[in-house]
């Protein structure tokens, strides 16, 4: 692959992207769990419940920085590196940003200093308040900024502008509601939660194999469980919610993830797995489910999923219009207001294609020029990769299904049988905390890459959307990035490390004192108490 | 909807160039001090108690407080995009630099007193010095660069063009005036910085912060002074010629602009704007007075207003340019021509009205709840919860 400044400033900014969300999910579902057990702290007035809250506090203070620091680059990276993309969109785009930081970011930082500083000034219903307020403002960010991911997805209330040569705001409302950013937020939070649960339970089995903290464990295992079986659960429905959103709007996404070449008799099969391979238009050795995808996809047994062959000659129709409109476009730039009336209908008639035309730039300067031969290698274009696509998806979705598993065994044994967790499953609640990343790094690479060619569906094609930069400039950055963000990977990791082997440090004299109360008074009632050192650490089997 | 032809174009144009001021200020006067406290840690903290101790005065508030520049950008982008578009990638590797520094910080705020060692200690101590010392100088900067116009031109469709290498444009950023302004800006926050640790500490970290303080205020005020002059007699100005529609369409290439003169022709045309550098002057002023006599509420707000008035200073003497262009005027971005959509504007001036005020309450809040010095023996006694 020849690194030109487009493939650099895509590599830039999907390493950016991806390690910023390294943090982001850890931080929207700890922000929640540790106002969870504060909560019940103040419910109960016990003192383990704070010691756990300041516990997870404390390693998600360490997630968090990460998050907040990684987080400028990405907000000043679509000035730097997409400026024609900023320039273009930005009178939608850049609303939603904006809102994320009047509504959310400033909600979210302003709050996190009294968390962790005023365990003192505050009284404890105000400092739960103060926990509250962190989790709604992350989990707020999260919503504005997939409102603006979303758009790019599905680009709806806004209008070409001739005049000013760039989309502009036709109405809010539908920016605000556009169907793919709401499945999207509930998908992606539901993702961070999982996330989260996924991390307290596996940190918590490992405390309990080690035979420290336990009491702290086993009461993080129950919350992690509960809200972990929740999440899981979500993350699912909801993922086929995204599914469904995806073929009523990004027909050409779903079918290459679905490795679906042919338009198939509705309803469509399911590819369970297979070879796809790009060049015969064909999956090798694939295994079917029939009717399935007809069913997710539409949720209908009679509409007709589109497949890659007629979508690429759809999208060669629409470059043909999109030729038309621009062609008019530049009458009426050259000539303003004394444009004919039958010019600006004709491109008003055809404007919703000049995207398409675009897409022609990579061959020639004007798509006027082009020949039918680079109309149909542009067509072609549109076709994202179809085998990282397919397997991407496929991962993800098992991984999904996965950790319904885990939090549903895990759920059960913390409910019905009292809280005893056989080694096995301890060393397995270890094993995976790294999974839930690598579904939601992969739900990413699923989303944005299989947009491309465009940075805005049908709108404005990737390869337009970038600054006008040297190769020099991005190498330099992208090093740059590249050994900074590895450092700072490299001391936050191991600061987790540390403080999780260090365990809870605050709050112990008190906690301990509590326990003894309350075990005395668990032992008067049935002479044996579920939390008594050694009595629940002993595997059942 | 129509509910947005309630506010003209024209004036919700204005209203959007004040706000961009109100936050980019709001960002001086709050994350200022905490980059003026970064600055001054080395040589203001000598143990690392005394490093503790000026570190955990601003330790719960600078998250808030960089939360002014995140929206300045978002804001930018949402009621500017041209300028959004052309100043960041215009000048990118400067930016990237800033960028650098300011991830530094969060990290080293929160990483730095999470291990004992000595070396792991003092690292992350320089590391806040580069996070509060490069972005204040680099802002500086590229306020100096917008003063003299940057080398951009925009294509027929609008697509953002620069002139010059990669390097080339970082160092030709450094012009002498540009310099100048960059040292006025850091010396103002140095100055800030000072007065806040001269309200939040005590004993010999506040001494040292405040003798600091005089020195930057000194060098603040001499500076801007030189570059009023310099603006006068080294630097053109720019003008746009003929009628121009003040609710056109945002196409820069629609408005003629000519270069020369100078900027300073603005306070013949609107002498009232003369308020924004008798503000910066009597606030810096007041503010060395009240650090030699060790006032402590009083001046930390005369530091504020001398703030405000210098920052506001450059936005009215330049109105109606924003980014002025030294190789194509024409190309010259300014308020009438490089906004948003009125449909845009008006959605966020409704989202700026119901949550800045919000923004405001809250904080002042929590500044009330964090209200009172932090003292040696604090940050002794907490070194598990504090920084
Ligand atoms: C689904 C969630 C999500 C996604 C897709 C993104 N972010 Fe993010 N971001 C968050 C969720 C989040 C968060 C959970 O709210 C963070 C993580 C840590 C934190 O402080 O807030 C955050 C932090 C964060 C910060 C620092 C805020 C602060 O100082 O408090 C900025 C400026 C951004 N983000 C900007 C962006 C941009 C421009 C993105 C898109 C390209 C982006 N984020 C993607
Ligand atoms: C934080 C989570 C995100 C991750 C992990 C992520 C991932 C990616 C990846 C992998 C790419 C490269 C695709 C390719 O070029 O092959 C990419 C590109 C891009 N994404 Fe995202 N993305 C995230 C969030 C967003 C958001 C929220 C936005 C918009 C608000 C966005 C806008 C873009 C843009 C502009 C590009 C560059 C152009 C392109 O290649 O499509 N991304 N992202
Ligand atoms: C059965 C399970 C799942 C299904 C059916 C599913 C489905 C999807 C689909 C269709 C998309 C693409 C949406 C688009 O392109 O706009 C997506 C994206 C994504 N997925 Fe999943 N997913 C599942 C499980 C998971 C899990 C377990 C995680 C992480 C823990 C995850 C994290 C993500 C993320 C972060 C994105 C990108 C944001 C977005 O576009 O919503 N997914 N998922």
């Amino acid at each position: 692959m020849e690194l030109d400044v487009v493939e650099l400033s895509r590599l830039q900014f999907a390493m950016t992207a991806m390690f910023h969300f390294l943090f982001v999910p850890l931080t929207l579902g700890l922000s929640l769990i540790v106002a969870i057990m504060e909560t019940v702290y103040v419910m109960t007035n016990r003192p383990i419940w704070r010691q756990m809250a300041k516990f997870w506090g404390m390693l998600f203070g360490i997630n968090f920085v990460l998050g907040v620091a990684t987080g400028i680059t990405m907000e000043f990276q679509f000035g730097m590196n997409w400026s024609y993309y900023s320039h273009y969109v930005g009178d939608v785009f850049g609303a939603p940003l904006a809102m994320e930081g009047l509504m959310a970011f400033f909600l979210e930082a302003t709050f996190v200093g009294l968390f962790f500083f005023g365990w003192d000034k505050l009284s404890k219903v105000q400092h739960m308040v103060v926990a509250w307020l962190v989790a709604l403002g992350s989990n707020f960010s999260a919503l504005w900024i997939l409102i603006a991911n979303g758009w790019m997805a599905n680009p709806v209330g806004a209008e070409f502008n001739p005049d000013t040569m760039r989309m502009e705001m036709t109405s809010f409302f539908d920016v605000l509601f556009n169907e793919v950013a709401q499945s999207k937020f509930v998908h992606t939070v539901s993702a961070g939660y999982v996330t989260a649960s996924v991390f307290v339970l596996g940190v918590s089995a490992l405390y309990l194999l080690q035979r420290r903290h336990e009491n702290l464990a086993r009461r993080s295992i129950a919350v992690a469980a509960s809200f972990g079986l929740a999440s899981a659960l979500s993350v699912v429905v909801l993922g086929d919610e995204s599914g469904y959103s995806a073929s009523q709007t990004q027909k050409m996404k779903l079918a290459a993830i679905e490795a679906m070449w042919q338009t198939e008799p509705a309803p469509a099969p399911f590819t369970l797995v297979g070879f796809p391979d790009q060049e015969a238009r064909e999956t090798h050795y694939a295994i079917h489910i029939p009717w399935a995808m007809g069913l997710i996809g539409t949720r209908s047994l009679d509409t007709v999923i589109p497949g890659i062959n007629e979508l690429v000659a759809d999208n060669a129709q629409k470059i043909e219009r999109g030729i038309i409109a621009y062609d008019a476009l530049m009458t009426i730039r050259a000539e303003r207001d004394a444009a004919p009336a039958e010019v600006r209908a004709t491109f008003e008639q055809h404007s919703d294609d000049l995207g398409y035309a675009f897409l022609l730039m990579r061959y020639v300067d004007d798509p006027r020029e082009a020949t039918p031969e680079q109309i149909a290698q542009a067509a072609e274009d549109t076709v994202p990769g179809v085998a990282p696509l397919f397997w991407a998806f496929r991962i993800m979705v098992g991984l999904g299904f996965s950790f319904i598993a885990v939090m549903l065994y895990f759920f059960y044994r913390a409910s019905f049988k009292g809280m005893n967790f056989p080694r096995w499953s301890l060393y397995g609640a270890v094993a995976i905390i790294p999974a839930p990343w690598i579904a939601a790094e992969l739900g990413w690479f699923v989303a944005e890459y299989g947009r491309q060619p465009w940075t805005v569906d049908g709108v404005l094609p990737t390869a337009l959307s970038v600054s006008h930069l040297s190769v020099t400039d991005l190498l330099i950055t992208l090093t740059g990035f590249v050994i900074f963000y590895t450092v700072l990977f490299v001391i936050e990791v191991s600061l987790m490390v540390k403080y999780i082997r260090k365990g809870p440090t605050q709050d112990v004299e008190e906690t301990r004192k509590w326990q003894e109360r309350h075990e005395h008074r668990l032992r008067t009632h049935d002479g044996k108490g579920p939390f008594a050192p050694g009595a629940a650490s002993t595997p059942a089997e | 909807m129509i509910l947005h032809e309630l506010i003209d174009f024209e004036i919700l144009r204005v209203i959007w160039w004040v706000l961009l001021g109100v936050l980019l200020t709001g960002f001086a006067l709050t994350d200022g001090f905490d980059m003026g406290v970064g600055a001054l840690l080395p040589f203001v903290a000598r143990t690392d108690v005394e490093r503790r101790q000026a570190i955990n005065t601003v330790g719960p508030v600078w998250e808030g407080n960089q939360v002014w520049f995140i929206l300045g950008g978002g804001a930018i982008f949402a009621a500017w995009p041209p300028l959004y578009a052309i100043s960041f990638s215009g000048f990118y590797l400067a930016m990237f630099l800033v960028l650098a520094a300011l991830i530094l910080r969060p990290v080293a705020f929160k990483y730095r007193s999470k291990r004992d060692g000595k070396r792991w200690r003092e690292t992350w101590d320089w590391a806040l010095f580069i996070g509060g010392a490069v972005p204040a100088l680099l802002f500086g900067v590229a306020v100096g660069n917008v003063l003299l116009g940057v080398p951009f031109h925009l294509t027929d469709t609008l697509m953002p063009r620069y002139d010059g290498s990669a390097l080339g444009k970082l160092f030709g950023l450094l012009r002498p005036v540009a310099l100048l302004a960059g040292v006025v800006s850091l010396s103002m926050l140095l100055m800030h910085g000072a007065a806040w640790l001269g309200l939040k500490a005590d004993g010999p970290v506040a001494d040292r912060a405040r003798r600091f303080g005089i020195v930057a205020g000194l060098v603040a005020a001499s500076g801007y002074a030189l570059a009023g002059l310099w603006l006068l007699v080294g630097v053109d100005g720019f003008a746009l010629v003929g009628e121009v529609a003040k609710d056109g369409p945002s196409n820069p290439l629609y408005n003629e602009v000519t270069r020369g003169g100078t900027w300073l022709v603005a306070y013949d045309e609107r002498p009232w704007i003369a308020i924004a550098p008798l503000m910066g002057f009597a606030g810096i002023a007041m503010a060395i007075r009240g650090l030699r006599a060790g006032r402590e509420v009083s001046t930390l707000l005369w530091s504020k207003l001398g703030i405000t008035g210098i920052v506001s200073s450059v936005g009215l003497t330049m109105f109606p340019f924003i980014l002025p262009s030294t190789v194509d005027p024409d190309s010259s971005l300014t308020v009438w021509d490089a906004s948003s959509s009125h449909l845009t504007l008006f959605v966020m001036l409704v989202a700026t009205v119901i949550f800045l005020p919000l923004i405001l309450a809250y904080t002042a809040w929590v500044y009330r709840v964090l209200w009172g010095k932090v003292t040696q023996d604090d940050v002794s006694d907490n070194a598990e919860t504090l920084y």
